[in-house]
């Protein structure tokens, strides 16, 4: 019997001819990541084991995004910690404040993450590599911890939902309205230890910017993985991405076979879908934003893991040129990554962003988690390009997150209400 | 081998809905912290302030469907252990929580029928090997489902780090 492709990487990582759902197996890993959040409990466990190295200095990464530049004297203990542990083990892939990104951005940027791999990272939107026909996943620091130890993990081989895309999106319909279209179908826990295979005529017609997005937000369906067929977009990001030198291995393609077997298939008109608007507290809770009634907004975030890449900060930018951010709303704009901030300043996006009277931040996790940098206090409304909108996720556990895409974001910090991109532009 | 710690435990149940998320667990504003005792503090703050004053050594967590779905954080299941949890009990598991519970030595038990019968304040005793929950209060008893062998070894051992370290001692 066929086999998909996640099968099919699991299989090849663990030396079987095939592998079948529930199966639990032992993999050999290509890549590990950590962040300033989750590496400091995966550094203490990994103490633990006594060992006075990683498994390989070049497959273990280290970002610390989520709480730097360190926000409280606590946070810089813990990036102080994973840094120390960086220089003891001599990481190859630590990146410093500076060189930093928001690591599901930065790990495809840096090629540290190929077609074909098997990778673990303490974050569960980890699964974000998908995009590029790798098989990643969302781990916890134990788990990290081991894997630093030994270059192995233990996994259950996940049942795959098959989601086929067809025809293309319409004008400002992006990677962000598909995935929160699907959640909203499925629900939160739709695909609960699953991999979603996203396949179809449609997945040609979307930029990897919008397949990172997609398949960034898996996981707010409950699944394992997501992942996407590799065609000449993904090499040509992965040829360029590769530049820097950091993996010289060279990367597989594996793609799913006719016969091979799917729990559930579900189909998609990308022309029939409108931009998206997810309602306070599940992203399952969506709504065509057309349909939404003047709902008040206090802040606009656009940027976090799921939508700061450039095709994202360029929607944003077409939306606020020439505009002005509503008197009564923050907009605050984080570029994912050093590289995307350059990019950015080099396009001139920057300059629209900051003469509309936007906020641009260094790349950092902070306001997407509540963290720091845009908390919302008590009974104020965000619109969010990010991915969670549970209760307190930015701030005051009685304030509420919209989730949307960036046009849908731009759009709404022009209106001062939550707004379709063609009402503003 | 045999299971390493307690097997049998006596508590009253907390009962919670679906899609209890890691930031209802631990809100990501408290993770600039490793201690325990801190992580405890805040267990669940957002949805029920109380939590961490009523709570008391033993008490079960009985959620709903797809329970600590979220982030990876390991401070979820961390800050239930340290709050004096006993084990949770929930109809399904989100992924990465099932695993990071296995790992830390969270016991965990994945159980419909008790999930939806059990009611807040009932007096529950839970059988690890067997994985059995018996309900004082309504009488009712309850099947778990099965861990598969190789989550039972991890559990058995006390945790990943400790199974992982025999291995590389060559202990297996």
């Amino acid at each position: 019997m066929g086999m998909t492709m996640t099968e099919k990487i699991l299989a090849f990582h663990t030396g079987l001819d095939n592998v079948t759902p529930g199966q639990l197996i032992e993999a050999r890993l290509d890549m590990t990541l950590a962040n300033d959040i989750t590496a400091p409990i995966a550094i203490q466990e990994f103490r633990k084991l006594g060992l006075k190295a990683v498994w390989d200095e070049s497959r273990v990464t280290l970002v610390p995004d989520h709480f730097t530049p360190n926000k409280d004297i606590k946070s810089a203990e813990q990036a102080k910690y994973l840094r120390d542990f960086a220089r003891e083990m001599r990481i190859c892939n630590y990146f410093e404040v500076g060189k930093m990104g928001i690591e599901h951005a930065l790990v495809p940027e840096q090629g540290l993450v190929l077609p074909g791999d098997l990778m673990i990272g303490a974050d569960s939107h980890t699964c974000t590599y998908g995009a590029l026909g790798a098989f990643s996943t969302g781990v916890g620091s134990t788990d990290l911890a081991c894997a630093m130890a030994t270059g192995k993990s233990w996994f259950k081989v996940p049942g795959s939902l098959k989601i086929v895309l067809k025809n293309r999106c319409r004008k400002w319909v992006s990677g962000k309205d598909i995935i929160l279209k699907i959640i909203g179908e499925i629900g939160v826990d739709g695909a609960r230890y699953m991999a979603m295979e996203f396949t179809g005529d449609g997945i040609a017609s979307l930029s990897m910017d919008s397949r990172f997005t997609i398949a960034n937000m898996a996981i707010e369906a409950g699944a394992k993985n997501g992942i996407f067929p590799v065609d000449t977009l993904t090499e040509s990001y992965v040829q360029e991405s590769m530049k820097s030198g950091r993996r010289n291995d060279r990367y597989r393609i594996f793609t799913s076979d006719p016969d091979a077997k799917y729990e559930k298939t579900i189909e998609y008109d990308l022309e029939s879908i409108e931009p998206q608007v997810a309602f306070p507290h599940l992203p399952e809770n969506t709504k065509n934003v057309s349909e939404v009634n003047e709902i008040k907004i206090d802040q606009v975030v656009i940027g976090s893991c799921t939508n700061g890449r450039l095709e994202d900060l360029r929607t944003a930018a077409a939306v606020l040129k020439g505009k002005s951010v509503a008197s009564h709303v923050r907009c605050l704009i984080f570029p994912a990554t050093q590289k995307i901030y350059l990019e950015a300043l080099r396009e001139g996006l920057v300059e629209t962003f900051v003469e509309a009277g936007a906020v641009v931040s260094t790349p950092t996790c902070g306001p997407c988690l509540g963290g720091h940098l845009g908390i919302l206090a008590r009974g104020e409304k965000a619109v969010s390009t990010t991915n969670r909108n549970f209760v307190g996720r930015m701030g005051h556990k009685e304030s509420e997150v919209y989730l949307a895409s960036p046009a849908v974001a731009a759009a709404s910090a022009v209106a001062g209400v939550i707004s379709p991109p063609d009402a503003v532009v | 081998m045999q299971p390493q710690g307690k097997l049998i435990f006596k508590g009253k149940a907390y009962k919670l809905g679906d899609n209890i998320d890691t930031d209802a667990i631990i809100p990501a504003r408290y993770l600039n912290t490793l201690d325990p005792d801190e992580l405890a503090s805040h267990c669940m703050e957002d949805i029920d302030r109380n939590f961490s004053a009523q709570v008391e050594q033993g008490d079960i967590i009985v959620g709903g469907e797809n329970f600590g779905c979220g982030s990876s954080r390991e401070h979820a299941p961390l800050a239930i252990k340290s709050s004096g949890v006993s084990c949770v009990i929930a109809s399904s598991f989100a992924r990465i929580f099932y695993r990071n519970a296995i790992n830390i030595g969270l016991p965990i038990l994945e159980a419909r029928a008790a999930s939806t019968n059990i009611r807040s304040g009932d007096f529950l005793e839970v059988n690890l090997e067997k994985g059995t929950i018996k309900n004082t209060s309504s009488g009712e008893t309850y099947n778990s489902e099965p861990f598969p062998e190789f989550m039972q070894e991890i559990i058995n051992m006390g945790g990943l780090v400790n199974r992982t370290k025999r291995k590389l001692e060559g202990n297996e």
